[in-house]
């Protein structure tokens, strides 16, 4: 076996290998992350109560064993409002990536292929985007979409997808001059073929990392929308939604404040530090010790 | 009458703001197969923009201004061109290959571009491996191109230009970034398969070295146009023209005791 070999497949081990030996922050918040997965996903078995049963008789009751984090105005359980609002938020975040990413591709790519007087006009357009604060963007189009969650969606996604769409064109325009390219492009493949053959997997990994840093953010646009009543309706839980509910109980009930709020804080921490530990894996050009 | 390749009157020009910088001026040539045709002149005289006017390929910026392309007498779009009459080699093999995709991949994309991908791509992937004298073909399938030397990776472009069973071949400045060893097995492969294959070469060099060795004819670039145009022999014996004179004279003095 040739030198280049192992060392290939050292990279790739490192490449793999869980990011729980970085550090303690790492480490934790890869539990945090896991843990938010499986709420999201197993809400319906792991929340003791249903999250919307109203129980007047037992509204805002303090922690007890029946009601570990206590009950809301309306005597909801809300350790089953806090888990199912998991869903909630991390759904709307995943999607309006899925969204922004399908953008940025398209009009990115659009623009880095077609150069010229499209680019040009393409870019000017992603401008007007990107000249705005995000969630000033954000709520400008709720405004003129209207509130709920699927509009929260499109908001999000309008608001951030120019970002994106910038870097596939950059990433584009530094790969379609590459020779692996032309020599694809001599050798017959269409355009199409090439863009998800060579040009695709190179941006996906630019993407992934910028997404994962921007999770946090777009989860706190979610949450500060509902919170605002622009987003995710009442009753539907949610954790903007539950620290606007509690919000007149802030002197009386504050653990209704907390409980969401801390969800939140713990859950932005966590995918920051996780984004920044997955930027240092996957750019090459910070590992210190592989430099050619 | 044999299969021929024509370029004719191609014009390559590249945008400087309104007006525009000529880099090929009217170049016209005719590859036949089982002949190979070198391309040659002093770097930047426009032998690879004429390869890559001609395909379709050119950076953004440059444009082909004038001239079409004809197979066997009829115009063919540079799309229709590439993969299928021409295959391609270029000049440096490390960059030619996608760092994260096995040659495995490749040769399945290579195979897919012309729609010739199916069951068999192995064992046809496989041979033309062995016909470029990769030993050991299966286990080259898996790796990656800085798993491999540059004399292997540029066995491997071949390999992947015979794969698609294009009747002609450019071949770009195919041994420049090789060793002298290396240089001299890859031009006897290229001379083997071009006879072997009966394959029309396109052959771009400024090695007069390569041209002896490879070359039934050859033309002299400069500025863009063509100025000489002659048979191997004759280019060495008799040049007419000052550049090719030089170039004839820059390589006969790096062997002086031969001239």
């Amino acid at each position: 076996m040739s030198v280049a070999s192992l060392e290939a497949r050292a990279a790739r081990r490192r490449m793999w290998r869980l990011p729980i030996r970085d550090s303690w922050a790492v480490r934790i918040a890869l539990l945090i992350v896991a843990l938010l997965a499986i709420a999201a996903i197993a809400a319906p078995w792991i929340a003791p109560y249903d999250p919307d049963a109203v129980d007047l008789a037992r509204r805002l009751q303090g922690p007890s064993l029946a009601h570990w984090l206590g009950t809301d105005h309306l005597g909801r359980d809300e350790l089953s409002r806090l888990i199912y609002g998991t869903r909630v938020t991390l759904g709307s975040v995943a999607l309006s990536i899925v969204l922004i990413l399908a953008l940025a591709i398209a009009v990115g790519g659009l623009s880095g292929y077609m150069g010229g007087r499209i680019d040009q006009t393409i870019m000017r357009f992603c401008d007007c985007f990107l000249a705005f604060p995000t969630i000033v963007l954000a709520l400008f189009l709720i405004g003129i979409l209207g509130t709920g969650m699927v509009n929260v969606i499109i908001a999000i996604a309008l608001s951030h997808f120019a970002w994106y769409a910038r870097m596939v064109r950059g990433l584009v325009l530094s790969f379609r001059q590459r020779d692996f390219v032309l020599a694809s492009r001599a050798a017959g493949a269409s355009r199409v073929r090439v863009f998800f053959e060579h040009l695709f997997p190179a941006i996906m990994a630019q993407m992934i990392v910028l997404a994962t840093l921007d999770i946090g953010h777009m989860m706190l646009h979610v949450a500060g929308l509902s919170f605002l009543g622009l987003g995710v309706q009442p009753p539907t839980a949610e954790w903007g939604v539950m620290i606007g509910d509690a919000r007149p109980f802030v002197w009386s009930m504050p653990m209704l404040i907390l409980w969401p709020g801390l969800a939140l804080l713990l859950s932005v921490m966590a995918f920051n530090i996780l984004g920044d530990a997955v930027r240092d894996r996957l750019d090459p050009s910070l590992h210190g010790d592989h430099q050619h | 009458m044999s299969e021929t390749l024509t370029i004719e009157n191609l014009h390559v020009a590249a945008q400087h703001g309104h007006h525009d910088h000529v880099l090929v001026d009217g170049v016209s040539l005719t590859l036949r197969r089982g002949r190979i045709l070198a391309l040659v002149g002093a770097s930047g005289c426009g032998k690879s923009m004429t390869c890559s006017g001609a395909q379709g390929v050119l950076p953004p910026g440059v444009r082909v201004t004038q001239g079409r392309v004809l197979h066997n007498d009829t115009t063919v779009a540079p799309e229709r061109l590439r993969g299928r009459v021409v295959a391609t080699i270029l000049q440096n093999p490390r960059s030619a290959f996608n760092p994260i995709r096995t040659m495995a991949d490749h040769a399945r994309e290579t195979l897919r571009a012309v729609g010739r991908f199916d069951g068999d791509w192995r064992s046809r992937t496989l041979e033309a491996f062995a016909t470029v004298g990769l030993e050991d073909a299966e286990s080259v399938l898996p790796l990656h191109a800085f798993e491999m030397s540059g004399g292997m990776l540029q066995r491997a472009m071949i390999a992947l230009a015979l794969l698609s069973d294009a009747p002609f071949l450019f071949a770009d400045e195919p041994t420049t970034d090789l060793d002298l060893i290396v240089q001299a097995r890859i031009l006897d492969l290229l001379d083997e398969l071009a006879r072997r294959r009966n394959l029309g070469v396109l052959l771009i060099t400024h090695d007069m070295g390569v041209v002896a060795r490879l070359a039934d004819e050859v033309a002299v670039m400069e500025n863009g146009r063509i100025i000489e145009r002659a048979t191997t022999r004759e280019i060495f014996d008799n040049p007419q023209r000052i550049a090719t004179r030089e170039l004839v004279e820059a390589h006969m003095s790096l062997y002086p005791e031969v001239a």
